[in-house]
């Protein structure tokens, strides 16, 4: 419950933190921190335009994303809270329950019959499951270091012996931002702010999504990152009682704000072409973790 | 009372094949659903019977060649029972309303309906027998008329070429089978199977490795595992709808069952076996899944994808296998565990994506995904139908695929925490196999249903009204439900699924150990878990719609960046959906392309065809196909067409038969009169 209502707070202010830093690194001064919220609930307002060539599919598909990241982020935990629901691999479930609200997505974006979305389409469906094995392999290594199964019981378990632990926890926590980067298609796999339909890959899928279900969208966007946020604050939180685990918990969101801000001025986007080879790299990454883990457990022979 | 059921079973398909000849055409059809459903009513209760009051086991007297022939109902068996009995209940409906088309090929339809019945009862017999030539004859009975069931449309030449591959490569399956058998024939005289768990455990672990080789390639060509597979795309397509779902969703699964029999009569190193099906499986479930997204049509694509979820089925019985070698419980009961629900999930989905691709092709007469596009608002129940059938296939919750695939990361999660390097080795190898799959299916079955049913027709299409009528779609609603029904409430299986495989594990009561306890625990969360997202999207839609229904909403056109004119040419194809994919994956596929480009300044019509080939296939078929013949053809003179030759031949023929048996016995006494001296 602890985790659920932090992330919902979290959702709020991500991408004012995110734009600010952008702006600031541009040296403009930027809009208030609230103001992408604001847009949000200015989308909800407004009526929609729907294509005569789409169907149910597109009507329900927004809604069906919205609902997947909820009930993903109900498994994440809070240091030693569990998240609502916890049960053993429940990691699993995760990764699956975030695909059924892509897979909706994708098929939404087919649904208008427009020369552009299904490009949209086709390149998330490749890219997301090319960034699948880089995710399970890092809960694996987790699995692995912690002996146990589930969110809950690895995080509340995973402490940092040795100095080569502490390599393996920022590789981690580098692989879980780049995850986060390529779910929510930012760059460096992707520009939102280019208006240029042959260069991107979310944005061009819901090009004809308005007024409500927009906002529904870009909503499920802010909740995806601040849940990759809260499972990065997990890596560090441990068992620290709740009055110091939520400051930090603030302060990750923040930090990871920031990176995404600062990844976002000063990269360049990759050519589409080179993007499986930067995901082919996270998966090789969280090899060298797994094999990391095992060294350090001293299970390699 | 189950020897009469099992008599009673075998006796109906008989009485009701002599029936045929009196019968009109109609009443042919209506006899073989009717047959069928009190045949699965019989199976169904020979099966919870066993489950309720254990082991059916007897024996016929047989004849001297045969000698005893023991009837055995296992819990295995049980399980595989009620599977195909259930997919050929649907099959039986569904393809009566199918075959109301053709209904004046009056002798076609009739063979069909025969070897219909014909196959079933053979299935359910192979299940029971331990006999090995009795279930060597059975086995062909069931192969043969598999073979008639899929040539319907024989006029068709593509149509006979995949039914012939078929027939050979059943026929080189049963050649290793008949190996096997004789090999234990030999060693210990006897047909039963339970002289092959006397014969393994009396003799060193090699020699029951190699006898499960044997095996295994026998059962894995009728599975499909690669690289025994390439029957099944080209079979596939060629068969009647409600054929290809009975075929894909349990007359392969036969294989399965063939593979899980022995392993529990072999007596032998189980730990090689694991790494060895693991190994296999997981180069089966990715080729699989890799060359499903090239097709291009929906059918083959289907077919692919069988395979690809052999591959799954087969990960769980590696794991098993695994388990069973390590004495891990946990491991044992997520492998078979996953292996065997699985086995029951896939013939549902698959099943039921068959029959919606049957209703497509009655409707718009082809296959041609390309060509498709729209179907949705022209046969919605259909549509939906298939949506769960991708979502369950893809292994997404809330559906049944997740839940075996759970049962599989389970198990592979839990043997990550053991000690052998090797193993975790495999593992990891395996957690990426297995997570690939599921990234694969996604993006092809996003490409199947999003380019068949959304969007705009991309050619215009045939228009059949009668494909979707709501008698058809009964089956079709009663699979659908099932899917979900397992999604929801997998927990209510896992007594069954521990007691067939307590079978692998006879020493160590399963139920007793906290891991597996805490797997069904996790099942059973996954369960409301499931219910819960179905209900939170449900409402939250309907708030939704709510919201939405108070703003003021208007229709358009699709947004086209200003064009405004027909845009149904423009849009995204199968093939351009998949480039990006086709790209990366070229080096492992072998694709065909062709293009003609535009020149001049008055550009002539350009094209390009793509079209995918299997590797395999060229590999391990065409070239030593292409050796032979070249070697064959100088042997051409022999058949020259003259029947005296052909006379001669077998005169020839005769006399050495003859002849060097004689000429043999007299060197014999010739060395020996030489020894003497």
């Amino acid at each position: 419950m602890v985790s659920f209502l932090l992330i919902l707070f979290a959702s709020l202010f991500f991408m004012g933190f995110v734009l600010r830093t952008k702006s600031i690194a541009s040296g403009r001064k930027g809009p208030g921190i609230l103001q992408p919220m604001k847009d949000i609930i200015r989308l909800w307002k407004k009526g929609s335009v729907f294509s005569k060539t789409t169907s149910f599919i597109f009507q329900i598909a927004p809604t069906a994303y919205f609902t997947s990241v909820i009930m993903a982020i109900l498994m994440i935990p809070h240091g030693s809270h569990p998240g609502l629901i916890s049960f053993e691999m429940d990691f699993v479930m995760f990764a699956y329950i975030l695909a059924f609200g892509k897979f909706f997505m994708i098929i939404s974006a087919l649904d208008t019959g427009s020369s552009f979305e299904g490009m949209g389409a086709s390149r998330e469906a490749l890219f997301s499951m090319l960034v699948e094995p880089a995710f399970f392999i890092l809960m694996g290594s987790f699995a692995l270091f912690t002996g146990h199964t589930s969110f809950h019981s690895i995080f509340t378990t995973l402490h940092y012996g040795s100095q080569i632990s502490y390599m393996l926890g920022a590789l981690a926590t580098f692989v879980f931002i780049m995850i986060a980067m390529i779910e929510n298609s930012r760059m460096p796999v992707d520009d939102p702010k280019t208006h240029l339909e042959l260069t991107m890959i979310h944005e061009v899928m819901v090009l004809d999504n308005s007024g409500f279900d927009f906002g529904v969208i870009m909503y499920t966007t802010n909740l995806k990152f601040a849940m990759y946020g809260a499972i990065i604050s997990n890596f560090f939180i441990g068992v620290l009682p709740l009055e110091y685990s939520i400051p930090l918990f603030f302060i990750i969101q923040l930090g990871f704000a920031i990176a995404v801000g600062a990844i976002e001025s000063f990269m360049a986007r990759f050519r589409m072409g080179h993007n499986p080879q930067f995901i082919f790299i996270l998966t090789s990454v969280a090899l060298l973790i797994f094999f990391g883990v095992l060294l350090v457990l001293g299970k390699f022979v | 009372m189950e020897k009469h059921l099992i008599e009673l079973f075998n006796l109906i398909a008989i009485i009701a094949i002599v029936c045929f000849p009196f019968l009109k055409i109609k009443g042919r059809g209506i006899l073989t659903l009717v047959v069928i459903t009190v045949q699965v009513i019989i199976g169904s209760l020979i099966a919870f019977s066993v489950f309720s009051n254990g082991l059916i086991d007897y024996s016929y007297s047989g004849s001297f060649i045969t000698g005893l022939i023991p009837i055995r109902v296992d819990y295995l068996s049980a399980w595989f029972i009620l599977v195909i009995s259930f997919t050929f209940l649907t099959g039986a409906w569904y393809g009566l309303q199918y075959m109301k088309k053709y209904i004046d090929q009056t002798s076609n339809v009739t063979m069909h309906a025969v070897a219909f019945i014909l196959v079933y009862t053979a299935l359910i017999d192979i299940c029971i027998i331990q006999n090995g030539i009795v279930f060597l004859v059975i086995w062909e009975i069931m192969a043969i008329s598999s073979f008639i069931i899929i040539i319907f449309e024989h006029n068709k030449p593509e149509t006979l070429k995949a039914g012939i591959n078929f027939l050979i490569q059943s026929h080189i399956c049963i050649v290793f089978l008949t190996i096997a058998f004789m090999w234990i024939k030999v060693k210990t005289g006897s047909f039963d199977f339970q002289s092959i768990t006397a014969y393994t455990s009396a003799n060193p672990a090699i020699v029951g490795f190699g006898l499960f080789i044997c095996f295994f390639f026998g059962f894995a060509i009728k599975a499909g595992f690669v690289p025994f597979h390439t029957w099944l795309p080209l079979a596939h397509p060629a068969a009647p709808a409600h054929i290809s779902g009975i075929m894909s969703g349990v007359i392969i699964k036969i294989g399965i069952y063939g593979i899980l029999r022995v392993l529990l009569l072999i007596k032998t190193d189980m730990i090689t076996i694991g790494y060895f099906v693991l190994f296999i499986s997981v180069i089966t479930g990715v080729y699989g899944v890799m060359l499903a997204i090239v097709q291009h049509n929906l059918k083959k694509l289907l077919a692919y994808h069988s395979i690809e979820n052999i591959g799954i089925i087969g990960i769980g019985i590696g794991l098993g296998c695994l388990g069973v070698g390590y004495n891990n419980q946990i491991l044992m009961v997520s492998g078979f565990g996953g292996a065997l629900l699985h086995v029951l999930n896939h013939s549902l989905f698959k099943s039921l994506l068959f029959y919606s691709a049957g209703n497509i092709y009655q409707a718009v007469h082809t296959m041609k995904i390309e060509a498709m596009g729209g179907l949705l608002k022209r046969m919605p129940r259909s549509a939906y139908l298939f949506l769960i059938g991708s979502l369950a296939i893809c292994g997404l919750p809330p559906f049944n695929g997740f839940v075996s695939e759970f049962f599989i990361f389970n198990g592979l999660f839990n043997g990550i925490l053991t000690n052998h390097f090797l193993f975790i080795l495999f593992i990891l190898f395996t957690i990426l196999g297995l997570v690939v799959i599921g990234g694969l299916a996604l993006i092809c079955f996003t490409k199947a249903f999003g380019i068949v049913f959304l969007g705009t027709p991309r050619e215009p299409l045939g228009d059949d009204l009668i494909a979707e009528r709501p008698l058809k779609m009964v089956p079709l609603y009663i699979i659908a439900l099932a899917i979900v029904f397992i999604g929801i409430f997998p927990v209510l299986f896992s007594p069954v699924l521990l007691k067939t495989i307590q079978l692998y594990q006879p020493v160590i009561n399963l139920q007793s150990n906290i891991q597996i306890a805490s797997l069904l625990e996790s099942i059973t969360t996954i369960g409301l878990y499931s219910l819960g997202f179905i209900a939170l999207t449900v409402i939250l839609f309907f708030v939704r719609h709510l919201i939405v229904s108070k703003r003021n909403t208007c229709t358009d056109v699709t947004w086209g960046c200003g064009y405004t004119g027909d845009a149904s040419k423009m849009q995204y194809t199968a093939s351009s959906f998949i480039r990006s994919y086709r790209k990366l994956a070229e080096p492992i596929l072998q694709i065909k392309k062709g293009k003609v480009n535009s020149t001049g300044i008055f550009p002539q019509q350009m094209n390009q065809v793509t079209h995918p080939y299997d590797k395999v296939e060229s590999w391990f078929i065409d070239k030593p196909l292409f050796y032979l013949k070249r070697l064959l053809n100088r042997f051409v003179f022999l058949q020259n067409g003259n029947i005296q030759y052909y006379i001669l031949y077998g005169f020839i023929f005769i006399s050495l038969t003859i002849i060097v048996p004689i000429i043999i016995e007299k060197i014999s006494i010739l060395i020996n009169f030489l020894n003497h001296l």
